[in-house]
């Protein structure tokens, strides 16, 4: 008979060896996949880690990859702790694209660090606002935020394509020839583009040291701040923040624009890093925030695991994309990120709780351990 | 007068509403005893590829393989489906967690596509594919023919759903059990419930479900194999869920006016009027926000609202 047990104290190695593990799994459930499809595994992985981060320029791509999701994954992070189940980094992503484009466009000709910080507090904006939904209804009516806010990701997405395919908006490009052949966004001009550093052959955009910076900020807030020590009371027992005297619903409200905010700022690393213009096409087909709540729960919410498992899981999307094509198998990237997830989370169970096996013969109770 | 823009409307609404109303059918069950799946768009797909895969190879008469497909559409939802259940049941994963990567595992960038790739399924034109059963003269009539007469039989076949699961719910002691799962599975636990069987049970069974919702894509409205084929139905699905205040009829209801929404902006075109379509196509998601904030109140919540212990692991020893 196995009897499954919580455990009183989760020790530390369990949190860095379950991932571990989980990810080795992962890999092992993949190979089955490629062999009953008649791929060779081996050859097929190697090539995957070749294109995400040994070959040529690899490293760079896997950066411009990783940043969103570090942004999304930190958002539902904030969420995610409090217990704040906010999946709208999706529709936060693309409100902050939204209001970030918009401010560049207008504050053309201005100085450029004045532009790229404009561009950063409006993207924040955006996402806060679109953040603020879910949570006020949350807040005020106990209206359940998973659905608000998953819902909300589709609206946006649905103004994001109207902006530029159905409408003749400020942010739609109307001349020149290619706007002519397909709908497309006005280009930002240089004073918008966000700045890169390049060490080794490696580009760092400003995007990426953002988000690292945010980590750290995170990090602080959390360990430092009576905000932080509200948040985590009120994410263990919403009953025990409120007994104490915490105002929960301002606290709410506050998480949800955090979140929102953060996943805005990634939007606005969008334009301003890498698309240069919004582009309704490009943002949805990528599922920044979805991944992104994927990264926070590999990361089990901490902002510093954010950022690794976001290069990590970059460097897998990264890879998908540069080996798109007819001899690498389409669609085994989220084959093996949905494989990583499941093993991960049921590798979960055994950081809370521990199997135990009871053996009939054994008539005294064994001692407490 | 068939041809008139409420009668196109409404046909088209309930073929496009049927796949949505099969998907939300099968959420329906399983957040009836308390699972919430939010993979229903990566199950959907699996059915959809899997579904095509079966009337491609299956060499019998039109009938027979069209139900040898939705009976593989429908295992192959179910075995989807059976992902979750065990990471959620058994493991006491987070629910919403797992669901979203069920939809990354299974979606547009993982197994459907993975598997319409290796099984060469695309750019060829379904072998069979579901057609109007009713007489040319039926269809005909004016309103109800092209809107009651003029479907397949697979919306047919989800009407036989909806009732069934709306006695199935309401009738049947197994129906009043998984409620009681639901609602509170210690309660149902103490009554001598198998909780994690009902649990199990009803996450496969809506993942059946979602298969076959899939499959009415592939076999049916596009009728071929394109990778990310639903776009997005399986989460108006799980909005439907909620707008139908988890109620099978209401479902149907639902299902078709969303359909509807769909349809609504190409038959505008059709009458020489042009409406941006995303405004209607927003409107389903912000008329469920709207919906779960009017049942927000406590009294309304314990009517109409979600089961009490949705998305909730039941752990015997920890109530």
């Amino acid at each position: 008979m196995i009897r499954i047990e919580r455990r009183l104290e989760q020790p530390r190695w369990l949190s860095v060896a379950v991932p571990v593990v989980s990810i080795v799994v992962a890999f092992l459930f993949a190979t089955v996949v490629l062999v009953a499809t008649h791929h060779a595994p081996l050859h097929t992985f190697r090539r995957l880690f070749d294109a995400a981060f040994l070959g040529n320029g690899a490293l760079t791509e896997t950066v411009v990859a990783a940043t969103p999701l570090a942004f999304t994954g930190l958002a539902a992070a904030v969420a995610f702790r409090m217990k704040l189940f906010n999946i709208g980094g999706e529709g936060q992503l693309y409100a902050g694209a939204i209001t970030g484009v918009t401010v560049g466009l207008l504050l053309a000709g201005a100085p450029s660090p004045l532009v790229i910080g404009a561009m950063m507090l409006a993207g924040a904006a955006g996402g806060a606002f679109v953040a603020a939904i879910p949570g006020l209804l949350r807040a005020f009516f106990s209206t359940n935020e998973i659905i608000t806010s998953l819902m909300l990701n589709y609206v946006v997405a649905l103004i994001l394509d109207y902006l530029i395919f159905d409408s003749h908006s400020y942010l739609r490009e109307t001349k020149g020839f290619e706007a002519s052949v397909f709908p497309q966004g006005k280009t930002l001009p240089n004073e918008a583009t966000w700045s890169s550093w390049t060490l080794h052959g490696l580009v760092v955009p400003l995007g990426a040291v953002v988000a690292v910076a945010l980590a750290v900020a995170l990090w602080g807030l959390y360990t430092g701040t009576r905000f932080g020590f509200e948040v985590q009371v009120i994410g263990d027992s919403a009953r025990a923040g409120r007994y104490a005297g915490m105002r929960t619903r301002r606290k709410i409200l506050a998480v949800m624009c955090l979140s929102g905010a953060i996943a805005g700022l990634g939007g606005a690393s969008q334009d301003g890093d890498f698309r240069h213009q919004l582009d309704p096409r490009g943002l949805t087909q990528a599922n920044y925030g979805y991944t992104g709540i994927v990264v926070a729960a590999l990361a089990r919410y901490n902002p510093f695991a954010v950022v690794l498992i976001a290069f990590l899981l970059g460097g897998l999307q990264n890879a998908g994309f540069a080996l798109q094509g007819a001899d690498f198998p389409n669609g085994l990237v989220g084959v093996l990120q949905g494989l990583i997830l499941f093993c991960a989370l049921g590798g979960e169970l055994f950081v809370r709780y521990r199997l135990r096996i009871d053996r009939r013969v054994a008539t005294a109770p064994e001692p407490a351990s | 007068m068939n041809n008139s823009l409420l009668v196109v409307v409404l046909a088209s609404g309930v073929a496009y509403g049927t796949p949505l109303l099969y998907a939300a059918l099968g959420e329906l069950l399983a957040e009836r005893s308390g699972v919430l799946n939010l993979g229903v768009e990566g199950m959907m797909l699996v059915g959809a590829v899997m579904g095509f895969w079966a009337v491609q190879r299956i060499h019998a008469t039109t009938t027979l393989a069209l139900l040898g497909a939705i009976g593989v559409a429908a295992i192959a939802g179910a075995a989807m489906a059976g992902i979750h259940a065990f990471l959620v049941i058994t493991l006491r994963a987070n629910q919403i967690v797992s669901g979203l990567a069920l939809t990354i595992f299974a979606g547009v960038a993982g197994l459907s596509s993975y598997l319409g790739n290796d099984l060469n399924l695309a750019r060829s034109p379904a072998r069979h594919q579901f057609q109007e059963i009713f007489p040319k003269s039926w269809q005909d009539l004016p309103a109800v023919g092209p809107i009651l007469f003029g479907q397949s039989a697979l919306v047919y076949a989800s009407w036989a759903c909806v009732v069934l699961v709306a006695l199935y719910l309401t009738r049947t002691r197994l129906g009043l059990n998984v409620r009681a799962v639901g609602e509170s599975p210690a309660a149902a636990d103490a009554m001598g419930v198998n909780v994690s069987a009902y649990r199990y049970a009803h996450t496969l069974v809506g993942g059946a479900f979602a298969g076959v919702g899939g499959a009415t894509f592939s076999l049916s409205i596009t009728p071929q194999w394109v990778a990310g084929l639903t776009q997005g139905a399986g989460w108006i699905a799980i909005a439907l869920v909620i707008f139908a205040f988890w109620r099978p009829t209401l479902c149907l209801v639902g299902a078709y006016f969303f359909g509807a929404f769909t349809a609504l902006p190409f038959a505008l075109q059709g009458h020489g009027i042009t409406v941006a379509p995303e405004l209607f196509q927003s409107l389903p998601y912000v008329m469920t926000i709207v919906a779960l904030v009017l049942v927000s109140s406590r009294a309304a919540r314990l009517r109409f609202g979600a089961p009490a212990a949705l998305g909730l692991p039941y752990v015997r020893e920890e109530r």
